[in-house]
């Protein structure tokens, strides 16, 4: 079977070029401007209220654009960017620790494995200094010292202290301070909210992304809505998997159907498997809860020497655990990066030495942290996570060490954006976790929240002045357009199609079960024979899915089980191309770990001959295998070396 | 264990409601709440009744979306937690359940246990903001803040808008929520400028969106999933008397 066709590389990246240090600059001045009494004019739609939604829609609005803001959720104030809890990294060099730009450049290239655009990383460590002094002026609340200024830690595998953070509750904080300057507009009136909406697809009118149709989730209505660009920032698809740290309701719905449209979509199988949550607990588990891996500071990872050790960990001897990180990675010890913790924690529990429910865990340990340091003092730092750990599991961390386990909690791949975060559709900008970008194959931590406020605040609303200056003529599209027409109508049909088949399994058991065959093979570790296995597996499934199904309830009013099918729907394609693409990259980078590519010690091995480059796709048709587009990854700043965290 | 639910389903706004009663078995202690109405819900689907609608998402108690009343007690009866986290362990065998929504005027009931809470975006627009601008900030560390004042602005920032506080209160009202914004905000060097507008604004804004007033019962920050105290009361009803006296408005 062909499983995918080669098309042509990827044509323009829009990326300026020129010495790295000054081509945000550069592109900046180079942009068309819309004049300020001009901007009430121009609409534009904002889909997602996250950090880089809730940022992009508030800052378009004080910039004076008409801005149309949709989310699922109740309220803009919910989306998952609140959940994050450790931090987000700045350039500052407030420790006078050797920090600088260039090295928060450096370490996000190199932590990406190579797999990352440098112009669009460059930027991002410029732009990082603006957003802490942005958040500020906001009232974010970061962790102070006892002078008063901003407090930094270490975090996530990195040498300097670039981390800002407000307790274990980072995300929540920078979130309420996007949500209260877009509250602030919808207030001056620059801003529309629509809460409990959905995207349920992309409107494209002339080659331009024009519009979208959404979903009242409260009264069942299908509309159209209508704008000059259209700005996605509807997060991650980490749920694909089902288990994952991802809220129930993150979802590809908005990204899956602009990538139907012509958005072409990047590097899906690039996902993050985060090492440290808490493991499942049995069938019935909906979700898996990160601990914040800043508790790898202070924490001690170990499983027991001996296989299948029954004793309690209190009563295994100090000489009878292997502290496997700081044994395998002195240098770096309990702070290497997520994916090579992940990986050795797999080890470790593929060979019989997990801990807990099933063997699958390790021991998270912070005895010796509060020996040194003192109870109060952790209880300081990792309090509320500490909490969070005992309301789930029962057992006290400051008595018995955690057990943690990996669980899928990021995903680096998304729509494919050029240097202006425009996707391949003219007029649709895609922003945050949605789009492919910074982080190339392994996000570091706290660039998430980095990311988000870097594309809300200063990137997008930069970049989508220029499209809209040069096109300010744009026809006025209304519902009875013949696009938008068709555009509602195929949604209308969907929604009625899974309502009429009325077979005779749930959505979850379906989502449950494809999330289990993505965690087998296309999880921690990838092979070709498994990957074909999945393919085959899914396509199965899918056809289950659409015979079997059993939707109940209603179009014409809140629907939850006909929310949550439609969003499997789509995981269902995301799925397959993801296992495609990793497929096809028969290199290891990572988070895309490929059995058959690793070093005589067990580590990823890139194939930068044949795979430095962005693998994006093209959608061909339910039935026709995906068009592979190339966009070639050139480092001139960053010489090209295998990760070494020995 | 076995236990017997009493939920309340209502159609719709127009309808009127009712508590239905279901029986539900095999429950793990290790379930959480939302997971245990996951089960309910993946049986009702199959013998053909509607599942109960409720709201949730991040499922580890920082979203705010969950909100369920739980025998009484705004999201049940462990202290400082949120539905989702509450597990099943704290029931026991045999227990009968009532499961009821958030009840509050300024809350109209959406669907079974879902209600609407956009009233309090409302009050966070009349003023819950620190007018920055993008892009108009001076280096975050021009303005030091006293560590104790921050980290009491963060406390007070930690409130998830839950809404229990307001399911809780007798007279339905929202005043620890607006006082949580008004503490966090009035208590850095940032939020000087409005200080005095906001908290009337605020005021104001909970008033008209159908919120009762405060009597200091002390309910809300007895079932606050996030432990903001009585005391922000206090503090947002110093700034209120302030502002009367002093506001230019």
């Amino acid at each position: 079977m062909t499983l995918y066709v080669e098309g042509d590389p990827v044509a323009d990246t829009k990326a300026p070029d020129g010495p790295i240090e000054t081509r945000w600059d550069r592109h900046r001045f180079e942009s068309k401007l819309v004049n300020p009494a001009n901007r009430r004019k121009r609409t534009i739609i904002v889909v997602g209220t996250g950090l880089a939604g809730g940022a992009a829609a508030a800052t378009l609005g004080e910039a004076g654009y008409h801005v149309k803001s949709y989310c699922y959720q109740d309220s803009p104030r919910r989306a998952h960017s609140i959940a994050a809890q450790g931090g987000i990294n700045a350039a500052k060099n407030y420790r006078n620790d050797g920090d600088s730009i260039q090295r928060l450049f450096y370490d996000t290239v190199k932590g990406g494995d190579f797999r990352s655009r440098e112009s669009n990383v460059y930027r991002l460590a410029q732009v990082s200094v603006e957003i802490i002094d942005q958040c500020v002026a906001q009232g974010v609340p970061f962790a102070r010292e006892y002078g008063g200024l901003l407090d930094n830690r270490s975090f996530g595998g990195a040498q300097v202290s670039r981390t800002f953070y407000a307790r274990g509750q980072t995300g929540q904080q920078l979130l309420l301070g996007a949500y209260q300057a877009l509250e602030r507009q919808v207030a001056a009136g620059t801003v529309e909210m629509h809460a409990r909406h959905e995207m349920l697809d992309l409107i494209v009118v002339d080659g331009r992304a024009r519009g979208i149709v959404v979903r009242d989730l409260v009264t069942g209505e299908i509309a159209t809505d209508f704008a000059d660009a259209v700005v996605l920032a509807s997060g991650g698809y980490g749920n694909v998997f089902f288990l994952s740290t991802n809220a129930k309701g993150c979802n590809v719905t908005a990204t899956w159907r602009a990538h139907r449209k012509g958005a072409l979509f990047a590097n899906p199988c690039f996902t993050q498997i985060h090492p440290t949550c808490i493991p499942q607990s049995g069938d019935h588990q909906s979700k898996l809860t990160l601990m914040s891996e800043s508790l790898r500071n202070d924490g001690r990872v170990w499983v027991p020497k001996e296989k299948g050790d029954p004793r309690k960990p209190g009563d295994i001897p100090e000489g009878e655990r292997d502290y496997y990180l700081e044994r395998i990675y002195p240098s770096f010890g309990n702070l290497v990066p997520r994916d090579i913790a992940s990986r050795a924690a797999k080890n470790v529990c593929d060979e019989g030495r997990g801990v807990g429910p099933g063997g699958l865990g390790v021991y998270l340990d912070f005895a010796d942290a509060i020996e040194r340091l003192g109870k109060d003092a952790v209880s300081a730092k990792y309090g509320n996570l500490f909490e969070m750990y005992e309301r789930i599991t029962g057992e006290d961390p400051n008595e018995v060490p955690m057990r943690i386990y990996p669980a899928v909690h990021y995903t680096m791949g998304g729509l494919w954006v050029d240097y202006d975060l425009q996707s391949t559709i003219p007029g649709l900008f895609v922003t945050g976790e949605a789009n492919f970008s910074d982080h190339g194959a392994n996000r570091l931590g706290a660039s998430a929240l980095m990311q988000g406020l870097a594309d809300g605040y200063f990137v997008l609303p930069n970049t989508i002045s220029g499209y809209l200056a040069e096109n300010s003529k744009l026809e006025p599209v209304g519902a009875d357009h013949p696009a938008a027409v068709e555009a509602r109508f195929a949604v209308e049909r969907r929604v009625a199609r899974l309502l009429n088949i009325d077979g005779d399994r749930t959505v979850d058991s379906f989502h449950r079960e494809l999330g289990r065959i993505m965690w087998d093979y296309c999880g921690m570790e990838r092979t070709d024979e498994g990957l074909r296995k999945a393919i085959e597996l899914i396509r199965g499934l899918r056809d289950e899915f659409w015979r079997r199904v059993k939707v109940p309830g209603s179009a014409d009013d809140l629907n939850q089980a006909l929310e949550k099918a439609g969003r499997v729907a789509d995981f269902f394609e995301l799925a397959e191309l993801m296992c495609v693409d990793a497929l096809h990259r028969t290199e290891s980078c990572g988070g895309h770990f490929r059995g058959e590519s690793q070093t005589p010690e067990g580590e990823a091995l890139r194939d930068d001959e044949n795979f430095s480059y962005v693998a994006a796709w093209e959608w061909s048709g339910s039935e026709a295998p995906p068009v592979l587009h190339k966009e070639e990854l050139n480092f001139e700043y960053v010489h090209l070396s295998q990760r070494s965290y020995k | 264990m076995n236990l017997t639910l009493r939920i309340w389903r209502q159609t719709g706004p127009a309808d009127k409601g009712r508590m239905v009663k279901y029986r539900v078995e095999d429950v793990s202690p290790d379930m959480s709440f939302l997971e245990m109405l996951d089960m309910l819900n993946e049986r009702l689907t199959l013998d053909g009744d509607e599942p109960v609608a409720f709201d949730h998402d991040c499922r580890e108690g920082i979203c705010g979306m969950c909100s369920l009343m739980i025998n009484g007690a705004a999201h049940g009866p462990e202290r400082a937690t949120t539905t989702c986290q509450l597990h099943m362990r704290h029931f026991a065998d045999g227990d009968t359940i009532d499961i009821e929504p958030w009840r509050a005027r300024a809350f109209p009931v959406v669907k079974d246990l879902v209600v609407d809470r956009t009233a309090f975006d409302k009050i966070i627009q009349a003023g819950g903001y620190i007018s920055a601008a993008t892009g108009t900030a001076p280096d975050a560390h021009a303005a030091p803040v006293p560590k104790a004042d921050a980290d009491a602005a963060f406390e007070a920032a930690t409130c998830i808008g839950c809404g229990a506080c307001v399911a809780a209160c007798p007279n339905g009202s929202g005043m620890l929520f607006t006082a949580a914004k008004v503490t966090h905000l009035g208590l850095l060097p940032q939020g000087q400028p409005e200080r005095r507008e906001r908290v009337l604004n605020m005021v104001e804004a909970h008033d008209d969106a159908g919120f009762g007033g405060c009597t200091n019962t002390g309910e809300c920050t007895a079932v606050c999933p996030k432990g903001i105290p009585l005391t922000a009361i206090g503090q947002l009803n110093r700034d209120f008397l302030k502002a009367s006296t002093t506001s230019a408005r």
